[in-house]
């Protein structure tokens, strides 16, 4: 058994919480309102920091953790800050926007690269917007790296090799593979861990530049953005910002541009109302209920 | 390379069993080819791509099924599904034939392949599409029409959207396609057409990852095709109303349903999530009860014949699909509707 440090990359991403469409978010004529939508880090993210911070808790090393997005996608950077990430970077630019699958994950390698030598890769298995799985896989074939999907538990680290349990809806995998590799992680996996408070402190002030304004609102005491940006970069605080020029792209292939695929419409689901008939919670009610399905033909 | 005009459909066999998903994209692909008939692509075929080991009694059903022409990957390594030596074959077949189109099952074996192609390929790729049709597109980009493009319709952003997306420019247009949503053909035993050997060539670095062991289990749960369906949803509020649920299921012959608070609150397993994220169903007959009807759930089960909601809440979304309204607790009316029935059943 060899034991050593293992170096995490953790790519995760800011998504619009679509598990709770309420009422509110739902306009009447059956189209949604999606600002109404809060902005929260993608479930299986966390689940995926998770495992990376069980790695780093039990064999030592680093945990890096990536998103691309808008400036407000710095919320979930400092989320994972608060979680025990050790350094966060967020890639934005407008040139990234408009991405889809192919378009992303071309963005994300080129960002890999450039954040230095890994061990593994960690992803939640799909993100709550799209639900596509892609990013993971489409990352780990331009890498040219093995991919586990459905990752459930790591049963073993030992060198450069790593066994995996993947779970599926019927059953379960166990699998070896060598390092680097990169997995996708299913909510199964774990119970993230929520904020520490210790770290929840000491990270408080963790902003990129377009958030200093608001900084300096709540701490007057720093005087102006310029020292309040030497304060945040002196103490290890000041969010790392990629964006294109930073990392050595084609950006031909990068957004909307690099995207083969196109979005030709979208609909909106709408309900259409069905005739319906009030039953009574009542015995005579029920009775006379089951007697209509019995002559329908539905039951019996 | 010139454009082939073929759709392809990735097959998926277990232990030499295939998987219904694939059959079911080899009767949607034939109709593809019949919307492709009067445009500059006629001639078009349906061609499968199958890989595995001693597989040879497959091809056959394929064709039945509506294949005209069967690639058969044949070697020991391919046995188990790997991500790696699988890609290897498909995209080595994918780079010389160039197809049109390119449909996979979305599947977990789907979702993971897939994936590698495209990005391998350079091509589109949609996910968990639930129809597919041929149309035209004029692009934003360049202001062309793109003709008889396949349109890969899918849910989106949770279900409350959905999304037509097309792959103007790049070759194959790839999608994975959600079970239990198209059709199969009638299979015709005398249908004869062309199989073809292939002998993959891998490279070292596509044994990178070895299966020490795997337990697979034949679906115990009947869902897609249960006459009744009573399922259960957040409004349960504990496993003794759950319990009331599986009686009422077993008094009609049914299966249990859940919607997805239900099966987070652990009432039941996930195989009995019906919805978006899990199977879509069409009973004769769905009785939904405590379930609010986010779009989720829904979108996989209104397309039943009739559906009978029991909810606490006189405007939860349930009803607008439902066409029998019981507005009361499930714990008051579920025990009277199994009463009634039990009174019937005398």
């Amino acid at each position: 058994m060899t034991s050593k440090p293992y170096n995490s990359i953790v790519l995760v991403k800011q998504v619009p919480d679509t598990r709770h469409v309420t009422g509110e978010v739902m306009t009447k004529d059956g189209t949604m309102n999606r600002s109404a939508l809060p902005a929260i880090f993608n479930p299986e993210d966390l689940n995926a920091l998770e495992m990376a911070l069980q790695v780093k808790e039990q064999y030592g090393g680093t945990v890096t953790v990536l998103t691309m997005g808008p400036m407000q996608a710095a919320e979930v950077l400092r989320q994972a800050l608060y979680r025990g990430a050790d350094r966060v970077i967020l890639l934005s630019d407008r040139k990234f926007a408009g991405a889809d699958t192919q378009a992303t994950s071309y963005t994300l390698k080129c960002a890999v690269q450039k954040a230095g030598a890994f061990d593994l890769i960690f992803c939640g298995r799909q993100a709550i917007d799209g639900d596509t799985a892609q990013v993971g896989p489409q990352l780990a074939e331009k890498l040219g790296l093995p991919q586990i999907t459905y990752a459930e538990a790591i049963a073993s680290l030992d060198g450069d090799e790593i066994v995996v349990r993947r779970a599926f809806e019927r059953g379960m995998e166990i699998v070896k593979c060598r390092l680097p590799c990169l997995l996708t992680v299913v909510s199964t996996a774990n119970q993230p861990r929520p904020p520490s408070v210790r770290r929840r402190i000491e990270y408080k002030m963790a902003a990129i530049p377009a958030e200093y304004p608001a900084l300096l609102e709540k701490w007057p005491e720093f005087g102006s953005e310029l020292s309040l940006d030497s304060h945040l970069a002196a103490n290890n605080l000041k969010i790392t910002i990629w964006t294109a020029a930073d990392l050595d792209v084609d950006e031909s292939l990068l957004g909307l541009a690099g995207s083969p695929t196109q979005v030709y419409k979208i609909n909106f689901v709408v309900l259409e109302a069905t005739e319906s008939k009030e039953i009574q919670p009542t015995e005579e009610g029920i009775r006379a209920l089951i007697q209509e399905l019995i002559q329908e033909y539905l039951i019996g | 390379m010139t454009e082939n005009r073929n759709i392809w459909v990735f097959i998926e066999q277990e232990d030499n069993r295939i998987a219904d998903v694939s059959l079911e994209l080899l009767g949607k692909a034939h109709e593809l080819v019949r919307a492709l008939q009067d445009t500059d692509l006629s001639g078009s075929q349906v061609w499968a791509l199958l890989c595995g080991h001693q597989v040879a009694e497959l091809p056959k059903q394929l064709i039945e099924y509506g294949a005209d022409h069967v690639l058969v990957a044949e070697h020991p390594e391919l046995e188990m599904y790997r991500t790696l030596p699988y890609s290897r074959v498909v995209v080595d077949q994918v780079r010389k034939w160039l197809p049109y189109i390119f449909l996979f099952g979305a599947t977990p074996l789907g979702r993971d392949l897939a994936p590698r192609i495209a990005s391998a390929v350079q091509a589109g790729l949609t996910a968990d599409c639930t129809d597919l049709q041929i149309g035209d597109y004029t692009s934003r980009k360049d202001k062309r029409v793109h003709k008889d493009l396949l349109y890969q319709i899918r849910p989106a952003f949770g279900g409350n959207l959905i999304a037509t997306i097309v792959n103007p420019y790049t070759r194959p247009q790839i999608a994975t396609v959600r079970e239990g949503v198209m059709r199969k053909l009638e299979p015709d035993q005398q249908r004869v057409r062309t199989v073809e050997i292939i002998t993959p060539q891998f490279e070292p670095g596509d044994f990178a990852l070895q299966v020490l062991g795997r337990q697979i289990r034949e679906s115990t749960v009947k869902l897609k095709d249960a006459p009744v369906i009573v399922a259960g949803g957040g409004g349960v509020s504990n496993q003794e109303e759950f319990d009331l649920i599986r009686e009422l299921a077993n008094l009609l012959g049914g299966e249990v349903g859940a919607s997805r608070a239900a099966v987070d609150a652990g009432y039941i397993s996930r195989e009995h999530q019906v919805g978006q994220t899990g199977t879509t169903v069409r009973p004769r007959l769905y009785i939904a009860a405590g379930i609010s009807g986010a779009i989720q759930h829904r979108a996989g089960m209104d397309k039943s014949n009739k559906i009978i909601a029991v909810n606490t809440d006189p405007n939860a979304p349930i009803f607008q699909v439902a066409q029998y309204k019981i507005v009361g607790d499930l714990g008051d009316v579920l025990p009277m509707l199994i009463k009634a029935l039990r009174e019937k059943a005398k």
